[in-house]
């Protein structure tokens, strides 16, 4: 009944991780770094070069705290999806969020030369981050509006995947009239990356992640009850219309923040929560959410970690080893399990 | 103490039916029914006559076409929705319902309105959760997840989780079905035990027409869009029985309560 203390083992597994490959992501890449110099520079100490001064505060630790936020607000949407939407497959990318959100900078990105606005286009600028959440707003206001008139699971699912084929209707038309320059920029944030993120810029990120954190874990009691539908949830006492708002809201806030950051992450979202439910065997919300905030942040920094291949002087785009990771992670969960549960 | 006491769930000149767009179906009108406490009722009738969609009407799932029902002489719809959870559960067939749970986190969930926003049970919630899944036999399953448990195994964890959610009125749609005849009468002796001991109102929807007449302390014929309330045995000599089958292929015979076929 009380899982409390049932799970702690896992969750300082998840923990341990957490801190390890923190210190491992920061100390890797193209320099490398001794974990002493690290924490000495971490600690304040000035004795140490430099440069790596300037690599691990300026440029390894947002990156990795970047990475941190990316991957645990990803998989909370992820788990809140699936149980909103009482569908094993749903997560914000695969609902077409992440696909609003593209759409709304490719429209900024490609669209803004036509407007004559390229002056105002800077990657990781307020602009990039407003379109994106514009974005993911509005392809959510859509799912929300279909949501109330059609109440099957599936087609909400393939009103995701229109969104992500429309998306990639528009882009190639806007592709087809944009210059070289700016294409290459829209292509390059596509590709995502947790690198280039000022200390700023990551202020910006982190108040858009702890507002739809907090609202995550505001509504987890519904969560709970919605497990068992939507008919049980109402009554157990649920406001279905005000639990789904919000539920709604922080996924948006999530998805879109996140997505104008560091550009469509796939797989982190719809995998990591199946990886928590198989370890931990839980369905209770309260062991969930924490826990996939956990695991998200694992599984992208240690993604991250792969993507800057150590000593190699090149990066590889962070959405690519998300899928090469997460894709065959649900494809072994579907085969090890037959069925995906929610 | 009067009859009017007694009653706590009842409708009046209630129509039932669904909404397209401006268009309105409606299925069933003019119900006027009222359900006493320590009293076991069963709703029969063809498919697709109504009875689920009365009973989601009943349960304030769905918004009546016409009329209102009532709770604790109360509108439905009025009731604030934690104060409604206390009062009235259900038990429905076709929901999502999340497969992993085990079924201890099924039934720990009937106890969501008593909870906090953290959802913590207290030692009273874990009396009635454990009460629950002793009244439904399912203490040897308590610790087993929804997915590996048989089709009656899973509709007993569904009624147990109604029962820890400790309310005056249980409404159930089609408990029995896909159930076999010992475990079909095992749920309805259930159900007519704990209306009887705990004082409380059930209602159950139910294609076991022969069973039910047995069993049920009062009954509710849909048939023809109409709804008739009243006991086994002056429902058998009203004759309603002989027509809600097209009489000329399935009879009743009134002496053996059983149907035959002409």
């Amino acid at each position: 009944m009380n899982n409390t203390g049932k799970h702690s083992i896992q969750f300082v597994i998840l923990g341990t991780l957490l801190i390890l490959l923190f210190l491992v992501n920061i100390a890797l890449g193209s320099v490398l770094i001794p974990i002493k110099a690290i924490i000495q520079i971490i600690l304040g100490d000035d004795t140490v070069k430099k440069a790596w001064e300037y690599i691990i505060l300026d440029y390894r630790i947002p990156k990795a705290l970047a990475a941190i936020m990316t991957g645990s607000g990803l998989a909370v949407a992820g788990l809140m999806m699936q149980t909103l939407f009482k569908n094993p497959l749903a997560g914000p990318f695969v609902l077409g969020i992440s696909s609003g959100a593209s759409l709304g900078v490719a429209f900024f990105i490609l669209g803004g030369s036509a407007l004559g606005l390229s002056a105002f286009v800077a990657p990781n600028g307020w602009g990039t981050i407003l379109a994106a959440s514009l974005g993911s707003f509005a392809v959510l206001s859509i799912v929300l509006l279909v949501a109330s008139r059609v109440r099957d699971a599936m087609a909400l699912l393939i009103i995701g995947l229109m969104f992500g084929s429309l998306t990639a209707a528009v882009v190639s038309i806007l592709a087809y009239f944009s210059p070289a320059e700016e294409l290459q920029r829209y292509m390059f944030w596509s590709f995502g990356s947790l690198g280039d993120i000022s200390w700023e810029a990551l202020g910006i990120l982190s108040l858009c992640y702890f507002i739809g954190i907090i609202l995550a874990f505001s509504v987890t009691k519904s969560l709970n009850s919605l497990l068992l539908g939507d008919h049980y949830a109402q009554t157990l006492g649920v406001s279905l219309q005000k639990s789904r708002f919000i539920i709604l809201i922080a996924t948006s806030i999530l998805a879109g923040s996140l997505t104008a950051f560091v550009g469509p992450i796939a797989f982190v979202g719809l995998a990591v929560p199946h990886l928590i439910r198989q370890w931990f065997t839980a369905s209770n919300h309260w062991t969930l959410m924490p826990a996939c905030v956990l695991g998200g942040a694992v599984l992208m920094l240690f993604c991250d970690t792969l993507a800057q291949m150590p000593l190699f002087q090149f990066t590889l785009p962070i959405n690519a080893i998300t899928s090469i990771i997460g894709a065959p992670i649900v494809i072994w969960l579907l085969i090890r399990k037959k069925k995906l549960l929610f | 103490m009067s009859d009017l006491q007694n009653i706590s769930l009842s409708s009046s000149q209630l129509s039932v039916g669904y909404k397209n767009g401006k268009e309105k179906t409606i299925i069933v009108e003019n119900v006027n029914l009222s359900l006493k406490k320590g009293t076991f009722t069963t709703m029969v009738g063809i498919n697709g006559s109504g009875k689920s969609t009365l009973l989601r009407t009943l349960a304030g799932l769905q918004n009546p076409m016409f009329g209102e029902v009532l709770l604790q002489n109360l509108p439905i719809e009025t009731l604030d929705p934690e104060k409604k959870a206390k009062q009235l559960s259900v038990v429905l067939t076709g929901q999502y319902i999340s497969k992993n749970l085990t079924v201890l986190e099924l039934v720990a969930l009937g106890r969501q309105p008593y909870t906090n926003w953290l959802g913590k049970l207290s030692e009273k919630d874990k009396v009635h959760i454990l009460n629950a899944i002793a009244a439904t036999e399912l203490e040897a399953f308590k610790n087993t997840a929804c997915h590996a448990l048989s089709d009656g195994q899973f509709q007993r964890a569904l009624i147990a989780r109604a029962l820890a959610q400790n309310t005056e009125v249980i409404l159930l749609d089609e408990p029995t079905t896909h159930l076999d005849l010992h475990h079909k009468a095992s749920i309805f002796s259930l159900l007519k035990t704990i209306a009887h001991e705990q004082q409380k109102i059930i209602l159950s929807t139910s294609h076991d027409i022969e069973l039910v007449l047995e069993i049920s302390d009062e009954m509710l014929v849909i048939n023809n869009g109409k709804a008739t309330q009243d006991t086994p045995k002056n429902l058998i000599e009203s004759g309603v029985f002989e027509h809600l089958f097209p009489a000329n292929i399935i009879g009743f015979n009134k002496e053996n309560q059983r149907f035959f076929i002409r």
